[in-house]
């Protein structure tokens, strides 16, 4: 069996090789066939708000800074200075006109062009400036979420999303008519593998198991909201690994339902509002400020998670780190957007009601898969109602992720 | 009520710190005013930490609920919770408003579970009211040595 075949084996539709999580080779060959082969999501254009504004980020284990050069395009350069390796930025978002190499001075501008060497007569003829820019990815971006690729020749962002495109357009809605913006991130690392998290955010079964504690901090009327088996939710395989997860179907789109009563948690900051909006501004707020109500999982790092940004990044087969971003209304209400921060802080991030209970189970699952090593991870739930319904519970999301998994290591 | 002075501020704190390693929650929680806030920062140097994102920004209703989830037992990362042993020192008074006596120090925590022992270093800020019972806790804000760097679940409190 040559290797393709070897890989395409391991990941069978109802189930994949425990392996999958824990043989290293297996984890670089994902790095080579999928992280430097697909798009990867790198930023999001909020967090470059003007000319000349930067962050770091990675493509697979490559680092990388994003720009916005000084005529506003957005740029994604290896972080390697083209003389002997070394970084060129490490600070890890700001604003600079140059990117300085600070072990020889090699400065290069915001799109990536060599427009200075110290002492370059010592190179006489030999260097031209033109032949070492940083090297620079491709870009493509889609309502304001950034991607990139090494690969000049795959197919366009937007064919690459395809039918995603319609789920990230309602996910935007929650910006209630201010647009979006990153407003700030929560970062934690968790000794497993980073399917292991992919496969957690299209997977509502352990929501009731593992968030009970959760569950039980909110007050009536919000823990029936997170009853999220039981309100007729579905999910969706929308291809190229990449699934959509109804939990809420009446958060599906937040344009809806506008005379719908406000919830008891929301009636302070209606009130508050309503001190400077209109009745119909006011509904239009508060119903986004909690989020929408499903996860769409982008095949291979990033997902737009109810109210948040998840992003991943693989580090090593048994390491990963998670982002998760918090998102605000840009220009919207002070108080609707300090809502949003603490309902983010309540369930998310290193000591958030929610993620640490995540983690630990993640982390369970990397100590339990160091056991039999001829066992397999099931994924066979719901697996009779086909690809693209039922319950919410289903692995539908799970299995579509591994059937582009397949798909890539197989090529 | 009696004016607070560095020694008694230490002694408040040791003891504070001895009952988040014991996990007596209950009397932890009674340290503190009604108003204050337990606040746990993604940026170090946020001028209003309200307006911004933070690991933890907890009003009281929060630190009750928090404690709470902590004693459950349905908390995966909670039950069992880690090991932890705390040191505090390096204690300097620092200015601050009418009546609240501003202590910074260091805090090192080391945590034991699963075969792994890490460490959390920070700077924390208390702000110590006088109160009946002798001192409450208006403010602590924990500034981690890098908490705007990836962090770990964490089962216990800071």
């Amino acid at each position: 069996m040559d290797q393709q075949s070897a890989y395409a084996a391991l990941a069978r539709e109802d189930r994949v090789h425990t392996s999958l999580y824990t043989d290293p080779a297996i984890f670089d060959a994902e790095m080579d066939r999928i992280f430097a082969n697909t798009w990867v999501w790198v930023a999001h254009a909020s967090e470059l708000p003007t000319p000349n504004s930067y962050k770091m980020s990675h493509v697979g284990l490559q680092p990388v800074v994003v720009t916005r050069d000084k005529e506003s395009q957005l740029h994604v350069l290896l972080n390697r200075c083209r003389h002997r390796a070394a970084s060129v930025c490490e600070q890890k978002r700001g604003r600079a006109q140059m990117f300085v190499c600070r072990y020889h001075g090699w400065s290069y501008d915001m799109t990536g062009r060599l427009r200075a060497v110290p002492y370059a007569a010592g190179y006489g003829t030999e260097l031209n400036k033109e032949d070492y820019p940083l090297v620079s990815l491709r870009v493509e971006t889609y309502a304001g979420l950034v991607f990139a690729t090494m690969r000049d020749d795959i197919q366009p962002l937007a064919e690459y999303l395809g039918p995603a495109r319609a789920w990230i357009d309602l996910f935007m809605k929650q910006g209630a008519g201010f647009g979006i913006k990153v407003a700030g991130e929560h970062r934690f690392r968790f000794p497993g593998n980073w399917k292991i998290q992919l496969e957690n955010t299209t997977d509502a079964y352990h929501f009731p198991i593992v968030h009970r504690s959760f569950l039980t901090s909110l007050d009536e009327e919000t823990e029936g909201q997170f009853d999220v088996l039981g309100q007729g939710g579905w999910i969706e395989d929308l291809g190229n690994g990449h699934s959509v997860m109804v939990m809420i179907p009446d958060l599906v789109d937040l344009e809806a339902n506008l005379d719908a009563p406000i919830p008891e948690r929301f009636q302070d900051l209606a009130a508050e509002l309503a001190k400077t909006h209109a009745p119909q501004e006011v509904r239009r707020i508060v119903r986004a400020v909690g989020g929408t109500g499903f996860n769409i999982n982008l095949f291979p790092n990033v997902a737009c998670s109810m109210a948040f940004f998840r992003v991943l990044r693989p580090i090593a087969v048994n390491e990963t780190e998670i982002a998760h971003m918090a998102l605000g209304m840009a220009g919207g209400p002070e108080a609707a957007n300090q809502a949003r921060l603490r309902l983010h802080e309540h369930f998310q991030g290193p000591m958030g009601f929610g993620s640490p209970d995540d983690a630990e189970g993640w982390e369970r699952v990397q100590r339990g898969a160091a056991a039999g090593d001829d066992l397999w991870i099931l994924l066979n739930r719901g697996l009779a109602q086909g690809s693209n319904t039922g319950d919410v519970s289903a692995e539908t999301g799970m299995r579509a992720a591994y059937r582009m998994w397949r798909r890539m290591m197989a090529q | 009520m009696t004016a607070i002075s560095l020694p008694s501020a230490m002694e408040f704190i040791w003891l504070e710190a001895d009952l988040l390693d014991s996990h007596d929650y209950a009397a932890w929680l009674a340290l503190w005013t009604a108003t204050g806030h337990y606040i746990i920062p993604t940026e170090r140097d946020a001028e209003d930490y309200a307006a911004v994102l933070n690991v933890v920004y907890d009003d009281q209703e929060m630190r009750e609920a928090r404690v709470k989830r902590l004693q459950s037992g349905l908390s995966m990362s909670a039950s069992p919770a880690a090991r932890t042993v705390r040191t505090v020192s390096r204690f300097r008074a620092m200015d601050g408003a009418a009546g609240v006596f501003v202590v910074r120090c260091a805090q090192h925590i080391v945590e034991y579970k699963y075969d792994r022992t890490r460490m959390l270093a920070a700077d924390v800020l208390f702000w110590l009211v006088p109160a009946a019972s002798g001192i409450s806790l208006q403010r602590k804000v924990v500034t981690l040595i890098n908490g705007d760097d990836a962090l770990h679940g964490i089962g216990y409190l800071l």
